[in-house]
Parts: C-alpha cells; structure tokens; sequence
C-alpha cells in the first residue's frame, strides 16, 4: 500500500438552516481513488472549485470522508485516536503565509511544532537548524518573520512543517501569492526536501510551470479526478486541459500553436531546451553554437543557420 | 481625467529611526485611455505609488495632480477623487460587507449621493460588465466562489464610474480560465468605456498581453517605463531586480543565440509562433537557394 490511498472517496459539504436542518448538499469530492507511493511528487491541477482544496484536507485528516475511505501510512483517517499521528505524517502548507505564521522569531515559528510533539528541547533546536538548512532559510533563524518577503515567508512555513519529520507534505498553492522569484525559491525547497528526504510532495497550482517536474499529474473537475498521467501525457491533450479551464506552460502552448502550423516538433514540448533542440536541432558536431557559427560548415543545414545569422548582423 | 506625479517622493516614518525612503524621484503622467501594466519586486514601492493615485496617503514632498490640479491643494476635494480613481486591493474580497451582492455594489453610487434606484442601475451595469451572473445578485456575497467575489469587488468599484481603475493583483488564486476571463473583461471595459486600467500583476505574461505600457519599480525608483515588448528587451536587467521576462522572450533569446532570425522583442505565444515561422520559412528558403555551397 502507498503512503496515501483513496478508496472510492466521497465528501459532502452541508449547509444547515437556522433550526440546524441540512438545507442544501454540495458535492465536493466524488469516487476519488488515489495510490500515492513514498516519495513521488505528485501535482494536482483544477479549476477553482474543483475541490483539490477539498481533497488535501482529507490527507491530513482536516477533512474525513463522507463515503469511502483514505489511508495515510495504512492509518485510516476516520480513526480519531490516531489523528495526531496522522498529522505528524502529512504536514500541509497553505496559500497565505501571514495565516501559518505564529512566532515573533523565525527559528520559534519552525520549532512551534515538534514543541507540540514533545521533542526534547537539545533535539528541536537540531531539527530547527537542519529544516532552516534544507530551505535556505538558516541566515534568518534570529529574524522577525513579518520582515520576510512572502518567498521567505513560505519557506519558513516549510520548515515548520520539515522539523516534525512528515513522510509528506501538501502544497496548497503555495505560490500564488508571490513573484516570480519567490516561486522560485519555494519550488527549489520542496524540491531539495524531496531530494535530500524522500519526502512525498503532494502540489497544489494553479502555475502550470510548477508541475513540469512531477511524477505524476492529476486533473480535478467536479470533485473527480479526470486526467491522470506524467507531465508530458498531460500537456500534450491542450484541448482537454482547455475544456477543464485550465493551461499548458507558455512554451508547450507555442510548441503546440507552431505543430498546428504546420511545424514538425513533438507533442508534449515541456521546457525551453526541448522546444529550442526540436526546432533546431544539434549536430554531431553542436555546430549552432554562437561561438562556432564563424567557423566552417558542417552541411547545409547549418550554412542556411550561419546565413540567417551573418544576415542578422 | 489624467493624472501626474511630479518630483513625487514618499518616506514611512519620517525622523525616526524606521524611516524607510518607499518612493523616490517619482515622475509620470497617467493619461486617458491606457492599459498601463506595474511591476516590480516586493517592496519595491509599487503598492506603495498606487495610493498615492487616489490620494490615500500624502506625498513626503512633490505634486500630485489631476487634470492639473494639486490633489493636495486645500479647495480640492479628494472625496470626489477617490470616486474617480477606482481601487481594487489585492484580496478584493475582503473589501465586500453587505448581506447581498446587489446592496454591496450599490454602497459606492449611492455614498455619491445617488438613490438607491439609480445606484441600482449602475450596480447592474458594473455587474454585468465583468460578467457576474444574474442569479447571484441576491446571495450573501460570502458565499461565492473566489472568481466571483472578485467580480463582485471589481464591480463595487466600477458602479461608481471611475475614470481610472487600479487594481493590485486582481487574480491571485485564480485559476487560468478565471484569470483570462477577469483580465479579459477588463480590458473590455478600457474599450467600451476608455477607463485608464492601472494593473499591478506578477505575471508578465499577463502584462505583454494584455498593457500597452509598463512601469517597472526597483527600489523605490521606477527604472523603465516602456511598451512591455521595449522593457522585456532589458530581461536580463529584470532578473537582478527579482523580476522576469515572459517565457517566450527567453525561448526567442534562446533561439536566435542558435541563429535562427527570430524578432525576439515579440513577447506573446501568437507574437512568438509568426516570427518564429518566418524565421524557419526564411531559413528554409535560404537553404535551398544555397543548396550547392
């Protein structure tokens, strides 16, 4: 069994009246099954309302199922007693980082947590170092938290989770309140904390950028997961991703607007270096480098290449 | 209505030891009819600029003008201003209050002292302008989706007429479809009613798409104040400033360091897409033509 797996999950929101009636059921999740295994980076995509929200919650036991079932670790969420333990294996960050920020100091903040746990004192303050470590964070430990900008601010927040130790970590759009460099530096944490930890990372975004280096995408629309598959299997159904309201990355929209025209590249184009190579690809001899563009011509191709660049000029 | 800022500089705190110098040296004029885009890192002073558009806070020394008036002149009535600069902050959501949406987006016209019948119209009008679905007028506003309590905040603030609209990152959480769909209907409102849009947005591909100027913040300065298309050239300068170009611009770069004769000033997917088939076509054409070198 994987670290986290669904079961025909269901979730009802309810709605009740003044008398404490259900006035009115919304479906939120709907027959979710899921098999996580430890250490896959898994992104979920969806347009707002989806309920991806909704389903996060249910992997650390914020929310527990209507119907069907969800294991964290093999422990079922429904089972009350073991929810602290449940909490400790999944840890969650969410959008704003002004809303899991409690300490005045950035180095209490990431040791609020295993405190809780009851981690002897000597072991926090070693947890507290490695997490600030691991997420770039260790010249701030003495800072104020609300001097940070929101990129360092996230990564406190990460920390904070890092020094309980979870198998896993949710990613509620941990992004989408930052600039780009702030995104960045989030990204590259959670990246590391995957490397260096073989923490599972569960991400939640609406950046379609961001997803690109998961194992495996799932698309959510009307509580369902509709679209299963690795980065590439996704973005290379543009259309579908269309009708789901939602993107493909900036460079797999132009790799797929050019093959419409009548360009030869592939489906599926994810980064820059892969549509740059498609478009003009490498010799033998890597002759379309700026530096060697002066010197003799391996064949036509790249004479009509060493042209346009002297025509350039 | 045009606005200028002359000589404009603005200190937090001044004469303490918190002082923080948040603008400097700020000069710009704001015209009618323009889709102008605001960039710039965090605390680079761009929140910092935009209220000083509607006159929440003073400038530290220069001018603020409208219409060539000193909005900070002793006569001016800066109540009036507030109605004609439009604000939308970051989380519009929490600028709702009322019990229902159709209440909320009246608050504005009929505190300019319309009734509630002719606010009514205006709130209808704002309302379906950014496309709020009707069956929604009634509901608690608390209990719609992000996309619409945006819409719903957007429409407040455009019930009152306002001849510029600023809004500070309108759709943060959104996602893609209700992002195109908010910034589309904006930009609909600069054509139908040539309202002056002022968005601050950390998407650049958002801004080349969608601004016909933009001001770059660093710092406190602003240090370009270009067509996006002019400022996305000086990308590398961007990146020093925390800031970035839209991905196109870097795959043009990347492909024309390879020599391909891309026009790399082109800073959107159907921008990118022509220049890089004419490139291919011209390449190809050439390489035929030279067939026997």
């Amino acid at each position: 069994m994987g670290i986290i797996k669904a079961l025909k999950l269901g979730f009802n929101y309810l709605k009740y009246d003044d008398d404490g009636k259900v006035e009115e059921t919304r479906r939120a999740i709907d027959d979710v099954n899921l098999d996580i295994e430890a250490g896959e980076f898994i992104a979920i995509l969806g347009h707002n309302g989806s309920g991806k929200s909704t389903l996060a919650k249910h992997m650390n036991a914020l929310l527990t199922p209507t119907e069907g079932a969800l294991w964290v670790e093999g422990i079922n969420t429904k089972e009350e007693p073991e929810l602290w333990k449940i909490r400790q294996k999944a840890g969650m960050v969410f959008q704003n980082p002004d809303n899991q920020i409690i300490a005045s100091v950035v180095e209490e903040d990431v040791g609020f947590g295993p405190e809780n746990m009851g981690v002897p004192t000597q072991k926090i303050w070693a947890r507290v170092g490695e997490a600030l470590g691991k997420t770039g964070m260790s010249t701030y430990h003495a800072h104020s938290p609300n001097r940070l900008s929101g990129g360092q601010k996230q990564r406190v927040a990460i920390a904070g989770i890092m020094a309980m130790r979870p198998k896993c970590i949710i990613l509620d759009e941990p992004t989408a309140m930052l600039d780009p460099i702030g995104r960045r530096e989030v990204l590259e944490a959670v990246e590391e904390l995957r490397r260096s930890e073989g923490v599972t990372v569960i991400l939640i975004t609406h950046y379609m950028e961001e997803v690109i280096r998961a194992d495996r995408v799932y698309v959510m629309d009307s509580g369902r997961i509709v679209m299963t598959g690795t980065p590439r299997e996704i973005f290379s159904q543009v259309d579908t991703l269309r009708h789901y309201r939602l993107d493909v990355p900036q460079v797999t929209l132009l790799a797929y607007e050019l093959k419409k025209a009548g360009v030869n590249v592939p489906d599926g184009i994810l980064t820059m270096d892969e549509l740059v190579n498609a478009l003009l690809p490498e010799t033998p001899e890597k002759a379309f480098t700026a530096e060697s563009i002066t010197t003799s011509a391996p064949d036509e191709t790249a004479a009509a290449v060493n042209m346009t660049a002297e025509r350039r000029d | 209505m045009a606005l200028e800022l002359k000589d404009v500089a603005y200190t937090y705190s001044p004469g303490t030891a918190y002082e923080i110098h948040a603008l400097r040296d700020i000069n710009l004029t704001v015209p009618e009819d323009q889709f102008i885009g605001i960039i710039g890192h965090i605390g680079s002073g761009k929140s910092t600029l935009i209220q000083l558009f509607n006159a929440l806070i003073r400038p530290t020394s220069g001018n603020v003008l409208c219409d060539g008036e000193d909005i900070w002149g002793d006569s001016y009535d800066r109540r009036a201003l507030r109605s004609k600069v439009g604000l939308v902050f970051q989380y519009p959501e929490h600028q709702l209050f009322e019990n229902d949406v159709l209440s909320d987006v009246c608050f504005g016209p009929m505190n300019q002292g319309k009734t509630r019948e002719e606010a009514e119209v205006e709130a209808k009008k704002a309302l379906r302008s950014v496309g709020f679905p009707e069956k929604y007028y009634s509901r608690s506003p608390f209990e719609l989706s992000g996309g619409q309590k945006k819409r719903a905040a957007i429409a407040g603030v455009l019930a009152m007429n306002p001849g510029i609209l600023i809004l500070d990152e309108p759709t943060a959480g959104l996602d893609p479809k209700g992002r195109d769909d908010i910034l589309g209907q904006i930009a609909q409102l600069r054509e139908e009613r040539g309202i002056t849009i002022v968005l601050v947005s950390h998407s650049m591909e958002d801004i080349a798409r969608y601004a016909d100027r933009l001001i770059v913040m660093n710092k406190g300065r602003i240090v370009y104040d270009d067509s996006p298309r002019e400022v996305f050239t000086h990308y590398q300068e961007l990146e020093t400033m925390g800031l970035a170009a839209p991905q196109v611009t870097y795959i043009l770069h990347r492909l024309k360091e390879k020599g391909l004769a891309v026009d790399t000033t082109q800073d959107t997917v159907p921008g990118a897409r022509d220049t890089i088939l004419e490139a291919l076509h011209a390449a190809g054409t050439q390489k035929e033509g030279r067939a026997d070198v």
